[in-house]
């Protein structure tokens, strides 16, 4: 009978995100100025930390399973730096209408 | 032989080869669409090279040019130069040479399949009922909302034929990673697989970016949404960083499987093992990650960043190295080896020494001054058709004679071979090396009518073209032959090494009997193998 | 229920499985990719038009974004129960879960049409029904189209995973999975866990900015 039980780190983490759901809601009606969005990416990955290593197992793979998950987000974390570095340098970023000639 | 029963007599139906996860046949149904596109792409290249032959353009309207280089491009990079020697060679041989008996995902191998030809086949019809004027890069605006052309039907095509990159990529990777035969560690694979594997990490890498970008544009175009339309607060650089973030990647896909390929010919025909395996095997993953740093070369003068030039153009410098390092340890492996120019030689010998041309003109280019000046013109048009024409395409020739034999189970005439391979490279340098200078002299890419002081270069190009038509005519002609007349061919024609060749040729369906176990590092030529493979 | 072979390329179940993980993180991979595109999209324009992109993010329906947020959150915790329980063969269980996240899956689905017809109304589809007004409106219209290419691809994908889950669903219950047995169940898992990773990220790129003003 109690084979189809949940296991409690499942259920936990089934709290802990619900929990961190609404913290992230609750921190966003803060007045924290440039801090809301990193509060609110930093909680993101922390829910997206759980699902990842308990959901999807990942804490109990080898590590070529570790590193093709991350390979993903690694690579796009290069194209959002090597990218985002043009769009942040640069002085006439966005660019506005055209010139009427 | 023949009579044995092997993949190709297993069933001859028409529904066992459409429904096939023989990744053998899957191989063999590639080689047939890829060929047709080559075929198709060829025939827009000689029409381009027809037009410019006079300076005012006789043949063709500016809007019909502007469909025939589009044309050209996309059925070039996407249907013929992607799949190439990954889908062709690399479907068949990679299980053979891990010792495997398929590739870890048959149907999904499969399945790659029909989403290329569908995806060409849309391409296409978008091409006959009007063609796309955009060129293969389909910069915004003009694409998303200037463009009178078939944009929203050729994207289409090429999402879908994506998503066979995509596959053929995941497949590869798992196969190479968990189907190696036991003892086949990873400093034991051919160098082809290496070059492949880092091939596999590119198509799964970068692909799905291609596939965002085409969307965007085709919902920019559907929609009105505006996301790249600088009058509605977007920006055209958006798209061509996130255009050439693939794109760049791309032309190492296009280029790594050939660099696989060269080496294993230059060491089956040095009798020699590769100088410095280690070195090689890496620079192939060197060049497939630090091929994602660069792509902003493509965009010096776009727009963006003086500090994102700056540093698009160090890492281009950068990625040079590893390419470099190739080039300097096949020539090592040739010296003091034994070596024969059989026409897989002869092909790899052209790689060797084109790629080296094409890939110094890519430094010019990565030089911001000078880019400022060459960009736009025939001197990048020359620079990339030396890597990919006069690198890849002769790789997948080379490749394909190495390994036809063991395909088809006939060898092909070897004189026709070695003649058709010389007229290649003879034709081949005619028609780019004049462009260079052309592109120097200013002449700037994509135009039809051109001052006529550029006439000579350009009548030279076009004669070298006519050359260049008749050597890639010649192999259609003799493998056509072959696979009828040709002698048969024995299990290991070259007397190489590696375990593809433990087979009999062609191989049976399930490739090996009882799994083969693998004791010795690749490329274990001796001199009595040279001794054997010079009395044979 | 007989004892499941191994396919012809694979030495035996347990590679099998193995390989069948490793495929699906590695489609993952691409997903991750393909879904970048967009953020690039979204943090290249946001750095562009910080406070236009804030007020455009403030007019998204954070009721219904949350609300959707839990109902993933809880999908996903009733697959990983699933797939759990599948290999120690309580398969009829198992598929109730399955069908039980697929049906939150629908949920969500409806809940996003409600709110894609509220955002229609107030005229806020880009390119086919956009009004805004004001020096904001470039910033406006950029926001929401990526908000309903990003939110609409993810629907795509969640409806696909529901199909998935019914069927993976349909198999467990009749017993097909099992601890030596699994990697249809577990790939299956994998994919829905993602889909429910990308909400997260666009939950808090799309709902959460500029509230506090």
């Amino acid at each position: 009978m109690k084979r189809w039980y949940p296991p409690r780190v499942l259920v936990f983490s089934w709290a802990g995100l619900l929990a961190l759901l609404a913290l992230t809601v609750f921190g966003a009606y803060q007045p924290l100025g440039a801090f809301n969005t990193a509060l609110a990416l930093t909680i993101a990955v922390c829910k997206a930390l759980i699902v990842v290593s308990i959901f999807m197992e990942l804490r109990e793979r080898n590590a070529l399973t570790i590193a093709f998950a991350s390979a993903g987000f690694f690579w796009l974390a290069i194209m959002l730096w090597l990218a985002l570095a043009d769009f942040v340098t640069r002085p006439n970023f966005p660019p506005g209408p055209p010139p009427l000639t | 032989m023949s009579s044995d029963r092997n993949y190709l007599t297993a069933d001859n139906s028409l529904r066992s080869w459409l429904f096939t996860t023989d990744h053998k046949r899957v191989a063999i149904l590639y080689f047939i669409g890829i060929t047709l596109f080559f075929f198709i792409g060829g025939a827009a290249a000689t029409m381009i090279r027809l037009e410019l032959v006079s300076p005012q353009g006789h043949f063709f309207t500016s809007d019909v040019y502007n469909r025939l280089f589009t044309m050209h491009g996309v059925i070039m990079v996407w249907f013929f130069l992607i799949p190439s020697i990954p889908a062709t060679l690399g479907n068949f041989v990679v299980p053979l040479m891990i010792g495997a008996r398929d590739l870890a995902f048959p149907r999904l191998n499969l399945t790659s399949w029909y989403l290329f030809m569908i995806g060409g086949l849309i391409t296409l019809y978008a091409i006959f009922a009007g063609g796309l004027d955009t060129g293969w890069t389909f910069y915004t605006p003009f694409s998303t909302m200037y463009s009178n052309s078939h944009v929203v039907l050729a994207v289409t095509g090429i999402f879908i034929a994506g998503f066979s990159s995509i596959l053929t990529g995941l497949n590869f990777i798992v196969t190479i990673h968990r189907l190696r035969a036991p003892g086949l560690t990873w400093y034991r694979l051919p160098l082809f697989l290496w070059s492949l594997y880092a091939t596999a990490a590119i198509l799964v890498l970068a692909t799905p970016v291609l596939a965002m970008t085409l969307l965007l544009v085709a919902l920019d175009r559907f929609a009105g949404i505006g996301i790249f339309d600088p009058a509605r607060g977007g920006d055209p650089l958006l798209f061509q960083h996130l255009f050439w973030f693939y794109s760049h990647p791309a032309v190492y896909i296009m280029i790594l499987p050939g660099m696989g390929v060269v080496s294993e010919l230059v060491s089956c025909f040095s009798r020699k093992a590769v100088f410095g395996y280690k070195f090689v095997a890496w620079s192939a993953i060197a060049i497939a990650v630090v091929g994602f740093f660069v792509w902003g070369h493509h965009m010096f003068v776009s727009g963006q960043s003086a500090y994102a030039g700056l540093t698009f153009s160090f890492m281009s410098f950068v990625v040079a190295v590893p390419s470099a390092i190739k080039v300097f340890n096949w020539t090592a492996t040739m010296h003091k080896g034994w070596v024969t120019f059989d026409a897989p030689m002869l092909y790899a010998l052209g790689f060797i020494g084109l790629f080296t041309i094409g890939g110094l003109t890519g430094l010019f280019l990565a030089c911001l001054a000078f880019d400022v000046y060459a960009t736009d013109t025939y001197f990048v048009v020359a620079h990339f058709h030396y890597i990919m024409v006069g690198g890849m395409v002769t790789a997948y020739f080379g490749g394909l004679h190495y390994w036809w034999p063991k395909i088809t189970g006939r060898m092909y005439p070897e004189y026709w071979a070695r003649a058709a391979a010389i007229v290649i490279f003879f034709g081949f340098n005619m028609t780019f090396f004049p462009q260079f200078i052309l592109g120097i002299l200013g002449m700037p890419r994509r135009y039809h009518v051109y001052p006529p002081e550029f006439q000579i270069w350009h009548v030279m190009s076009s004669t070298g073209a006519s050359i260049l038509a008749v050597g890639y005519l010649l192999p259609l002609l003799y493998l056509g032959w072959s696979l009828f007349f040709g002698r048969r061919a024995p299990a290991n024609p070259w007397h190489a090494t590696g375990l593809e060749w433990q087979t009999p040729s062609p191989p049976p369906e399930y490739n090996f009997e009882t799994m083969p176990v693998v004791k010795r590092a690749p490329y274990q030529y001796t001199l009595k193998g040279r001794e054997r493979a010079q009395n044979a | 229920m007989h004892e499941p072979q191994p396919a012809m390329q694979f030495v035996d179940l347990r590679q099998q499985n193995d390989v069948a993980q490793l495929g699906m993180w590695v489609f993952l991979a691409t997903e991750v990719l393909f879904f970048g595109g967009l953020i690039l999209a979204y943090s290249a324009y946001r750095i562009g038009y910080s406070s236009g992109f804030a007020q455009a993010a403030a007019r998204t329906e954070i009721a219904i974004g949350t609300a959707n947020t839990a109902v993933l959150l809880t999908s996903s915790f009733l697959v990983a129960w699933a797939v759990l329980i599948a290999r120690q063969r309580e398969g009829r269980i198992a598929g109730l879960l399955l069908w039980g996240a697929a049906l939150l899956g629908l949920v969500f689905l409806a809940l996003k049409g409600i709110e894609y017809s509220i955002e229609y109304r107030a005229h806020l589809l880009p390119g086919l029904s956009f009004a805004a007004s004001g020096p904001q409106a470039q910033a406006t219209h950029l926001f929401f189209a990526f908000y309903f290419i990003a939110t609409g691809l993810h629907a795509v994908h969640v409806a696909v995973g529901i199909v998935v889950l019914v069927v993976i669903g349909i198999r467990a219950r009749q017993g097909a999975y099992s601890e030596r047995y699994h990697a249809p169940i577990t790939v299956a898992g994998l994919y829905w866990h993602f889909v429910d990773v990308v909400w997260i990220f666009l939950f808090a790129l799309i709902y959460l900015p500029g509230r506090s003003s």
